[in-house]
């Protein structure tokens, strides 16, 4: 079992014993709904929740990845297991999933700085300890490289649809494939995402905390409100808005030209710009207002008179897009799709 | 193919596993290992067979006669159980390289076709002259051409498994097929749990396939001659500066055409590169983990030659070292428009001619359904 310090302890909360944690500090769970000190650490889980449904990611208080003092790290570690807590209770999937995604995104943050921290080398330990312990993964420093055996990289690679990560990609040399820290890390993370939430589904549900009743009204209110969205894939759409929308759905990394596919065939479904951007969300570089706009931009929407048509199949072919199946039945364009049956 | 025919070659097989069972290395761990062989003129597969040992391998010889023997290069928990209920294990990797995936100019100058509708036999054909049919059966006959292509196939391969994929050169063996092509096998290697996927991404790699210019420097904005690959670097890299380059003196010449060409240029230039350095195997048998494979030491029905462990594959000569029958003379009744090698020894062209040659060399073309016993 890893042996975390304070600071660790705030930037991976996954990693610490949640139930030991507490009693440490001479503390449990009922205490919270009514300790009007505790108080603050409540507010701050509702507030973690909040960001990660809102599709980001939440920004702690911690300078530089270190806690300035004590009791900031203590509501650090607080919030999260409060979080889990709050999000047992109202029993939404939805908020697990978008509240594991939001915290790995953190992690990975945080991962990603500490393994890229070329003067400390304990941090670099700590975070190469943390992938072996967890995705069983085990790399070692090479200059400013990572390395891995090419079959562990293999098993994590093989679901990402981006030639780049291609092992013919990739600097191979004896068995081993080097890597940047923030390749490494997004390599693991789907993984880390299904850790964090698998982490909280196998919590157990604990019993309503007298005094946390509204928080957690509030919580499946702000969850309904968020479902809708997620329905949008259906199986009306061509293969290659399906894989557009998988790929996003996993947090990958979809290139702008198949944004702006997925996009401009939606809204030419007569989607709406609203309806359309939580799709986004998971994407690595995700920022709400630039993708607003640039949403509204293609509707037509935003001062621009021309809306924009989904491209045609043919340019989806040379753009790597196109994943045709027997069903897109000859058609020219994937706004088609579906249309065409007699 | 007739009963006496038959018999030929059942006898001529037997006799060589009776002399030269040696060959036919146990393969290790034989209880997790799936078996199968075929009978001469049957069209069933005998497979999900386990054996325990080299001795029941042994009597699977000698009481069925078989004319070709399988192994899987997979282990299993249940060998002999249907294959959703084997349970895999791991599997050996395994490579495939085959002079007609090659496709030499010479080939058509060594490949007889015989008619399926009116047994016609003739130089190599897309229909026949005799009847016009087009369903015509392609036979392949020694090239040394092709052997030889195969081999560079081989080296090309064996040097990225050591250098790149980090195998040591004691767990790579290379099998001549026994018939166009060489078995690369490797194991104990940290590849032996990777399912079908991750072995069709190092299949990818191998054959040099789906890379992206900025893997090899070529950038879409603002590309630069630094990020170029040299020579002296490892891996694709090097292999990559080898061929685009040629030699150092043209490399700066060279980076200066290529950022003139610009990104797309590029990628046709990879798409080019690929086919001249990327290792020219068959995909789909090393992404097949449930695969079985001709048992290494066992004779190839298609031609009679063995498939044999090359230890020095520069001076292995498959028709003379590969080759086990013995050579008592038979009769045969032999059409073989091409002429072709065998221990050395020169035969045909034969034109539906009566003769006597050594059993290897009619069995040869028996298998090769070009001649009868008469
Ligand atoms: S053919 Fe057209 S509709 Fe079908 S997957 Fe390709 S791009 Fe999409
Ligand atoms: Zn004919
Ligand atoms: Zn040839």
């Amino acid at each position: 079992m890893l042996v975390l310090g304070q600071d660790e302890k705030a930037k991976y909360p996954f990693l610490a014993d949640a139930g030991e944690y507490l009693k440490d500090k001479g503390f449990s769970l009922t205490q919270f709904g009514s300790d009007p000190v505790l108080k603050l650490s409540v507010e701050k889980a509702l507030h973690r929740i909040k960001v990660a449904a809102a599709g980001e990611v939440y920004k702690s208080d911690l300078i530089d990845g270190q806690a300035s003092k004590d009791y900031v790290l203590e509501r650090e570690v607080f919030s999260f297991l409060l979080a889990i807590v709050l999000i047992k209770l109202t029993g939404m999937s939805t908020l697990v999933k978008r509240f594991a995604l939001a915290e790995a995104r953190r992690a990975e943050n945080y991962l990603e700085k500490d393994l890229g921290n070329a003067s400390n080398k304990s941090k670099i330990d700590l975070a190469t300890r943390i992938i072996y312990d967890l995705f069983n993964i085990e790399i070692i420093k090479e200059n400013d490289f990572f390395v891995m055996p090419v079959s562990d990289y293999l098993k994590h690679s093989v679901t990402f649809h981006e030639r780049e990560w291609k092992l013919i990609n990739r600097h191979v040399e004896n068995g081993k494939v080097f890597l940047t820290p923030d390749k490494t890390v997004r390599l693991i993370r789907k993984e880390l995402g299904n850790y964090i939430s698998s982490k909280i589904t196998n919590a157990p549900k604990p019993s309503m905390i007298p005094g946390l009743e509204k928080i957690v009204d509030e919580l499946i209110t702000i969850s309904k409100k968020l479902t809708p969205t997620y329905t949008i894939t259906t199986g009306e759409y061509p293969p290659c808005i399906k894989h557009a929308i998988d790929v996003l759905e996993k947090g990958e990394n979809l290139p702008h030209s198949g944004r702006f596919m997925l996009a401009t065939f939606l809204l030419s479904r007569g989607q709406t710009v609203q309806q359309i951007a939580p799709l986004f969300k998971n994407a690595p570089d995700y920022n709400s207002r630039v993708t607003l706009y640039q949403l509204n931009h293609l509707a037509g929407t935003s001062g621009s008179a021309t809306t924009y048509a989904c491209p045609s199949c043919e340019k989806l072919k040379t753009q790597d897009l196109c994943f045709i199946t027997k069903e897109c039945d000859n058609i020219i364009n994937p706004s088609q799709f579906g249309k065409k049956r007699k | 193919m007739n009963e006496i025919n038959i018999k030929f070659l059942e006898d001529s097989f037997k006799k060589y596993y009776f002399n030269h069972f040696e060959l036919i290395p146990i393969p290790q761990r034989t209880p997790e290992r799936e078996f199968g062989f075929q009978k001469f003129n049957s069209s069933f597969f005998n497979r999900h067979i386990s054996l325990k040992d080299g001795k029941e391998l042994r009597l699977l010889f000698m009481q069925n006669t078989p004319s070709d023997v399988y192994c899987s290069n997979a282990y299993y928990a249940f060998p002999n159980s249907p294959m959703n209920e084997k349970d895999w294990k791991e599997a050996d990797l395994i490579f495939d390289i085959d002079a007609k995936d090659l496709d030499l100019p010479c080939r058509p100058n060594h490949t007889v076709s015989i008619c399926n509708q009116c047994s016609e036999i003739t130089k190599n054909n897309n229909q026949c002259t005799k009847c016009n049919s087009n369903k015509l059966e392609k036979k392949s006959l020694p090239c040394k051409t092709c052997m030889n292509a195969s081999k560079v196939e081989v080296k090309k391969l064996t040097e990225i498994l050591i250098n790149d994929l980090g195998i040591e050169k004691e767990n790579i063996q290379i099998y001549f097929s026994g018939n166009e092509g060489f078995h690369v096998y490797v194991f104990n290697s940290q590849f032996q749990k990777l399912g079908s996927k991750e072995r069709s991404e190092l299949v990818d790699y191998i054959m040099f396939r789906g890379a992206i210019p900025e893997t090899f420097g070529m950038k879409k904005f603002k590309p630069n001659r630094s990020s170029f690959p040299d020579f002296n670097q490892n891996g694709w890299n090097g292999r990559f500066s080898k061929q685009v380059f040629g030699s150092k003196s043209k490399r700066s010449k060279i980076i200066s055409e290529l950022l003139e060409n610009g990104y797309s240029s590029f990628q046709k230039t990879l798409e080019h590169v690929s086919e001249e350095i990327g290792v020219k195997i068959d995909p789909n048998v090393t992404m097949d983990i449930h695969r079985i494979f001709r048992l290494p030491g066992s004779i190839n029905s298609k031609s009679g030659l063995t498939k044999l462990l090359c230890t020095d594959i520069t001076k292995f000569d498959p028709y003379n070292d590969a080759c086990f029958l013995n050579d008592e003379p038979v009769e045969v009744l032999a059409t073989c428009p091409v002429e072709f090698k065998l221990k050395n020894k020169k035969f045909g062209p034969f034109l539906n001619e009566k003769i006597s040659i050594p059993t290897y060399a009619a069995a040869y073309l028996i298998c090769k359904k070009l001649a009868t016993i008469a």
